[in-house]
Formats: structure tokens, sequence, C-alpha cells
């Protein structure tokens, strides 16, 4: 007998985006499943034809509202290598400095959905509660709790004062210490590796054939970080990619909970290295070329393909957003498992689906 | 400035991705730069060890060979370039025939200069 197609979403109790998975399954067991999309999609890239170049900084910021300041940052470093401009070292760590509250206010979030969907409310709120601090910090220093549109061409438009830094260090080690307060339940709780143990699981082979990025891959054994690349200040900070072994749901949450430190630890020596200087430089001129651009961000590598031909609107632009390049692997992660653990499989791979129907 | 890419035609795309997947390289995705009633330009990405390649296709009509017999990660963005800019990818597996992003009623593709919806066809 044929499976029964069960559609997952886009409205599901379990699901903090409209994901929309068709799952075949027999006898509870998922053999087939197939991604659908559409149910929100915006067509942002078409908006490239209608807003000028410097109006798009604001529309690619709304391409995800959990990495928007990592969107702006991208593209504004594809901009700026068009034009020929080096934005001012002060700028660069500044960047850093949003990108990793970014990250740690994106993996926080995920950690605790994650926990929801394990029916772990009590961690779930504990590790929102830890968030809020971050999202403080963004609206202190940037003025949003979430769209931070700090970026423009050329540089940044916000600045850190003395008091921001010594007040910022003084939340970070708060939050450092609420994130140690749960590792050993996150990491080590019997119900939390019950769950997650085992499955879900992508070898690092299999994760680089389906094209897999940021903790996705990194948690199949694969050694890859963006960041590497050296752009905006990271070429002078020290970091190594934090990479396990499993591949499955335990793993990529592992990969996340120790990316958290290394994000504090890296807006720490950023703030510690921060050069005094300019914010921006001026920007003179029209784009006129073509460039491809990547960044890392919270779940994984974004690439900008960026064609200007001397206008004041670009010829192209293309965002190839991390979730869209993990989707694909779903297809093979999920046959075979029960469907009562599709919700934290689909959940391991942090899918944002404003980011995929940008 | 432009990007350095190999430049190859349909003859050659499946031997050239082929050859990127026998080296160890990721797929990354595949740029649909523009397509028109002349033809069609097309750019795939691939990485290995953090350094980018790519490969630059010019078609002179609308059918494409599709990748996603080599790298399976490839139906997606195939699929998305269906929706689109109107190509048709031969092979393309699973192929959603242009139901990836749109509601299945003949539409004109969005991105498509010649015959897209700013033409008012």
């Amino acid at each position: 007998m044929a499976g029964t197609v069960l559609p997952f979403g886009p409205q599901h109790p379990v699901l903090p985006e409209p994901l929309h998975l068709n799952l075949t399954i027999e006898d509870e067991i998922v053999v087939a499943a197939m991604p659908a999309f559409g149910y929100v999609h915006r067509g942002l890239e078409k908006l490239a034809d209608i807003r000028d170049f410097r109006q798009m900084i604001q529309v690619v910021e709304r391409v995800c509202g959990i990495c928007s300041m990592i969107h702006a940052l991208t593209y504004c470093q594809g901009l700026e290598e068009l034009l020929g401009v080096e934005p001012p070292r002060r700028a660069r760590f500044l960047r850093v400095i949003w990108s990793e509250l970014h990250r740690l206010h994106s993996h926080l979030l995920w950690l605790g959905l994650f926990a929801d969907a394990m029916g772990f409310e009590s961690l779930f709120m504990q590790l929102w509660k830890i968030r809020e601090r971050i999202m403080d910090i963004n609206e202190a220093t940037a003025g949003n709790r979430v769209i931070l549109s700090v970026n423009v061409i050329g540089g940044v438009r916000r600045d850190l004062d003395a008091g921001q830094t010594g007040w910022l260090l003084t939340e970070l080690a708060e939050v450092e210490k609420g994130i140690n307060a749960l590792g050993r339940t996150i990491l080590s709780d019997y119900t939390v590796q019950q769950r997650t143990r085992g499955k879900g699981v992508i070898g690092g082979r299999q994760a680089l054939e389906f094209g897999c990025v940021g903790p996705m891959l990194r948690a199949s054994g694969v050694s890859q970080d963006i960041r590497l690349l050296g752009y905006a200040a990271y070429g002078e900070l020290d970091f190594a990619p934090v990479v396990e072994q499993d591949g499955d749901c335990h793993a990529r949450c592992r990969v996340r909970f120790a990316e958290l430190g290394q994000s504090i630890d890296l807006i720490r020596q950023a703030l510690a290295k921060l050069p005094a200087g300019d914010l921006s430089v001026p920007v003179k001129g029209r784009p006129e070329g073509e460039t491809v651009v990547r960044a890392e961000q919270p779940r994984g590598e974004c690439l900008y393909y960026i064609k200007a031909n001397g206008g004041r609107f670009l010829e192209r632009l293309r965002i190839r957003t991390p979730t869209f390049a993990n989707i694909p692997a779903l297809t093979a992660m999920l046959p075979g498992l029960e469907l009562a653990d599709v919700p934290v499989v689909l959940l391991s791979i942090d899918p944002c689906i404003s980011c995929t129907e940008r | 400035m432009s990007i350095a890419a190999d430049s190859i035609s349909c003859v050659e795309l499946c031997r050239a991705v082929a050859a990127c997947k026998e080296k160890g390289c990721r797929f990354v995705t595949i740029t649909c730069v523009g397509a028109d009633s002349a033809g069609a330009e097309l750019l795939y990405h691939f990485d290995r060890e953090l350094a980018l390649s790519h490969l630059r296709l010019t078609v002179s009509g609308d059918e494409v060979p599709s990748i996603s017999g080599i790298y399976a990660a490839a139906f997606l963005v195939e699929n998305e370039i269906q929706d689109q800019f109107g190509l048709v990818f031969t092979g393309l597996a699973p192929d959603y025939r242009r139901t990836l992003f749109l509601d299945g009623q003949e539409s004109p593709p969005p991105f498509r200069r010649d015959r897209g919806p700013d033409q008012g066809e």
C-alpha cells in the first residue's frame, strides 16, 4: 500500500515559522519528505529594480529579522568592493560586535525553541530570559531590538561610547553566568539526550554533498566557518570553528551552545582591541561590475551576488540564505524517522522561512 | 570588476560539475544573472575549503541541463529559477513544474525582462 501524504505545516503548533513539508508516512514512519514553499514569499530580490542601491540596505535588513544586521553587512561589503571603498577600522570592529550579538540572540532563541519542541518549557523560558539581556543591549547600542540598522556603505552609523562599553561587558558577564548555569541541563539532561541523540543523522561527506552550511555542517565534523575569511575585523581576532562529529540533533545543539561562549569571547576581544577613529568614509559614484560576497550568519553561510551597471538600480541582486542551503538535506535526514521525532529534527536545522522565502 | 569564472557550454556543464564533485567541492548555489529572448546566463558557485570557484554558462534558448543528478541539493535552486525566470531544467528531479513559489496557474516569470509582469503580458 502506498504511504499516506501528510502535510506538515505551514501552520503547525510546533513550528515557529511557516515551514511546509509533505511527509509520506507508513505506519508512523517517514518514508519521504518533500519541502514546499510559496506561503509567505515576498520577492525582495525583485525590489532591486525599483529601489536604488542605497535604499536596498533597508530592504535586505528585512530578509530576516534574526540576522538583519548581517544581511546588511554582507550587502554593504559587496557594494564597498564594487565602489572601491575601505571602511574604517573602528567600523569593522563594531560590525563584529553587532554580528556576534546577533549570533548570541539567534542561538539563544533557537535553543529555547528547541527546548519547547521537546516539551521542556521551563528551559525554554530560562533561555529566553537570558536572551532578553542581549535584546536590551541591541536596543541600547543600535536603537532597535531586532532590526539593527547600523550598516551603511563605507562603515557604520552608530558608535559605542565608553559608558556603553563597560555596561556591555557587565551584561555579557551576566549572560555568560546564565548560560553556564543551564549548560548541564541542555547538554546532559536525560530527556534531552533521549530526544536528540541519534536523530536526524547526517555524516560529513553527505552534508557537504547536500551543500549544508553553518552549525549543520560543523556538527557533522566539517570545520568550515566563513568568518575565517577574515571579513570585517574577524581576521584580527583569535577563534577556531566549533566542530562536533556525531552529525545528529544533539551535536547540532552542542555546536550552537559552544558558539554562545565563542561569541561572548569574540565580543570581548573586539571591545579590547576597538580602535579610535571614524565610523565611515564618504562614498561617491555608482557601483559597476559584479561580485560575490559571503558572511557567516547564525545559521551559516550567506551569499550575495551583486551585479551593477553604473546606474541607480542594481542589475541583479541574488541572495542565497543559509536555510535555503540546509533544506535539501532534510530530504535525506527525515526518511526512517518516527513522525514524533520530525519536529525536533526539523528545528535542529534552525529553519528560517523568512530567509528562504525572501 | 567581474568574477573570475570558467565559461562553459551546455554540453560541458555536467562534466564540469561532476569534476567539481570529484574534487570534494561543496555546491553553494546557482545564480541566474538574467534571461531574455536572446538566452540566459547562469553562474554555478562551488566552495572548497573556503575558496569559491564559479562556472559561467551561457545558453541561447530556455533549456538548461539539470545538475540535480550530480548534486541533489541543486533541485531547490533549479526549481526556483524555473519559477522566477521561466527556464526549463531538463532532467530535473524532483520537478515542481513552476509551483515551488507560484500557485500553479500560468503566470509570467517575474524576473524575466522580455516577458515578465512588467511587460504587461
